[in-house]
């Protein structure tokens, strides 16, 4: 339970090995968003939205934070599974976990077939041909009225009780242990890759592409399987934006919904996993505080906000705990 | 000469109107330790880039044990043995040597795409990247990250992440270029201790390096061997005392 009660690893090769253990922080945090249930049950509903936009920032952790690879369209995927889970829904088949998988393994998809092109830049034309796709698929949305609603989003979506069961109450209970178990299953899915060789070779790609590959990183092979999934973790996110929602705005395909979660993901730091969940929640959290009662200010606080963590703290919200608890570490070590 | 592991024939390479390789016929044999000298802006980085792939040659070939890689990507190639360094260190800042030289094992071992399992079950690869850091004294600086790393121990990084390749080919990049004199030498004791039946090359300025360490010394100027020969030979050679050491010997 406590730090000094393990036993102590012997060489820095143990402790690489062990670093994807389970650690007691971890404990608290998720038994800690269960407290939410029972703490705030009036606010579920925006605690559900968290968890969702938490899972989008975190499958832009994996691209933006590990891997290096700046996309500002993520919002592609997210819309892209969002729509697809609630077209079938509205369609016939309002079963969510399938829907939800579904939709997932649709917008990976998409990211499979558009990675190959975004192995082959870097920079502007990146950060160009990324929001050229979500504009793209938002144009198309807004298009095809007989398909997706148009402007007036998609209405008509159903979804059944999950395992027949559990019903998607007013209050939201629902809602929020259905977004918070699949963020939670798809956080230790990216625990486990961000630990895996493959996690360390993104990393790499990320601090030196001149030298991966001089090591045997074969790096077009890397980003396509990293883009996969990241688009499928967004659209497993989008998923659940149309489900608990029972309903589809085109604006899950916005630009803006790409610039936001990348604000978020900087705010609560990059390449840290928890980041993304962290700025989620100070976001949303902050947001539905302040932009109902000053919405005038509220872009103009986040715009100042986002230009000090980026100029006094770097790293985020997380890198600023990183920083205090190395601090105190080292105080209590120099105690010692 | 069949024991030849690694050659060129007619390697040829161009920026603009700058000829920076020019018809580069180069051979090394098995277990070489063979040195390549010229002064600055001669070509001899851009000839490692060559081998390695970073750059693709407008004329010529490059054989690796009698087959043709030419066409190879740069990782495909460090897959068949050749490994290098670099002359300014290129390394992975946020990574601590331990992850670095842990993944250049796995992704030697074909197992660096491998996205579902932790480094728990890579447990052999860590520790044998442990064991090269010890081996090259990096035991202490296991944990750090490499951007906090003193340059010296950033520059036996370099070799060491060569190293887990476990490479036929070996090219060292001016290994010692920016370590003070007095530590260049055990940066070359290790160069020395390496397995006999690695053939490298290094590219070096220090010509006391030069004579100590390489059984054959080959003499670029812009962009073309003009010499080959054992030290004895180069140092006695007239052309080279003229274009080369005739004007100092560092950094001409
Ligand atoms: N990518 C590039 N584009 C254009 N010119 C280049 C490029 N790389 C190298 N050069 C030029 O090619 C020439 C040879 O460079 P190279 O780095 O191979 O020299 P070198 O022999 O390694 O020199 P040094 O001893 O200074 O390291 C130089 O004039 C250099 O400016
Ligand atoms: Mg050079």
């Amino acid at each position: 339970m406590f730090a000094f009660a393990k036993p102590a690893l012997a060489t820095p090769a143990d402790r690489l090995i062990a670093a994807a253990r389970w650690r007691w922080y971890e404990t608290a945090f998720w038994l800690g968003t269960l407290l939410v249930l029972f703490a705030f049950p009036g606010y579920l509903q925006l605690a559900s939205q968290i968890a969702i936009v938490g899972l989008f920032a975190l499958s832009l952790d994996l691209l933006m934070g590990y891997a290096g690879i700046i996309s500002l369209g993520h919002a592609a995927f997210f819309g892209f599974g969002a729509y697809v889970a609630g077209i079938i829904a509205k369609y016939g088949w309002g079963e969510p976990l399938s829907g939800m998988v579904i939709a997932g393994l649709s917008a990976g998809l998409l990211g499979l077939i558009v990675s190959p092109i975004i192995t082959r830049l870097h920079g502007i034309a990146l950060l160009m041909v990324t929001m050229g796709l979500c504009v793209l698929l938002f144009e198309a949305a807004n298009r095809a009225v007989w398909l997706t609603g148009g402007d007036d989003g998609l209405q008509g979506v159903e979804i059944w009780p999950i395992f027949g069961t559990f019903t998607f109450d007013l209050l939201g209970r629902t809602a929020y242990l259905y977004a918070l178990i699949v963020l939670f299953l798809m956080f230790l899915v990216a625990r486990r890759i961000v630990h895996s060789p493959f996690g360390l070779s993104l990393q790499a790609m990320r601090d030196n592409p001149r030298r991966a590959p001089a090591i045997g990183t074969d790096m077009g092979e890397r980003v396509r399987i990293v883009y996969t999934i990241s688009a499928a973790m967004a659209g497993v996110a989008g998923a659940l934006i149309a489900q608990t929602t029972q309903f589809v705005a085109l604006e899950v395909l916005s630009f803006q919904r790409s610039a936001e979660i990348m604000i978020i993901l900087i705010l609560g730091g990059t390449g840290r996993l928890f980041g993304g969940l962290i700025g989620a929640a100070v976001f949303m959290i902050a947001r539905d505080q302040l932009a109902t009662s000053y919405p005038q200010y509220w872009y103009l606080g986040i715009g100042a906000l986002l230009v000090a963590v980026v100029m006094f703290a770097r790293g985020g919200v997380m890198g600023g705990f990183d920083r205090l608890v190395r601090w105190w570490r080292a105080r209590a070590g120099a105690g010692r | 000469m069949s024991d030849v592991i690694l050659a060129t024939e007619g390697l040829s390479l161009s920026f603009g109107a700058l000829a920076v390789t020019q018809d580069v016929n180069y051979g090394l044999p098995k277990g070489a330790r063979y040195a390549l000298i010229g002064p600055n802006g001669a070509g001899k980085t851009t000839l490692i880039n060559l081998l390695t792939g970073v750059f693709a040659p407008a004329a010529g070939r490059i054989l690796l044990s009698g087959e043709d890689i030419t066409k190879l990507a740069p990782h495909e190639r460090v897959k068949r043995g050749i490994a290098r360094t670099f002359q300014i260190n290129t390394l992975f800042g946020q990574l601590t040597p331990l992850q670095a030289v842990t993944l250049a094992i796995c992704e030697r071992r074909g197992h660096g795409a491998r996205w579902l399992a932790s480094l728990r079950t890579h447990k052999d690869a860590v520790e044998e990247a442990y064991a090269l850091l010890e081996l090259l004294n990096l035991a202490s600086s296991a944990e750090r990250t490499t951007v906090e790393l003193a340059y010296g121990r950033q520059r036996l990084l370099e070799i060491a992440l060569a190293l887990a390749m476990k490479p036929k080919v070996l090219l060292l990049d001016e290994p010692a270029a920016g370590v003070p004199v007095g530590e260049s030498g055990e940066l070359f004791d290790v160069i020395s201790n390496l397995p006999g039946d690695i053939a490298i090359l290094f590219i070096e300025h220090d010509m006391n390096l030069v004579f100590k360490f390489a059984k054959r010394i080959t003499v670029m100027v812009s962009g073309r061997i003009i010499v080959e020969g054992s030290p004895r030979e180069i140092a006695a050679d007239p052309q080279v005392r003229e274009v080369y050491l005739g004007r100092g010997h560092h950094h001409g």
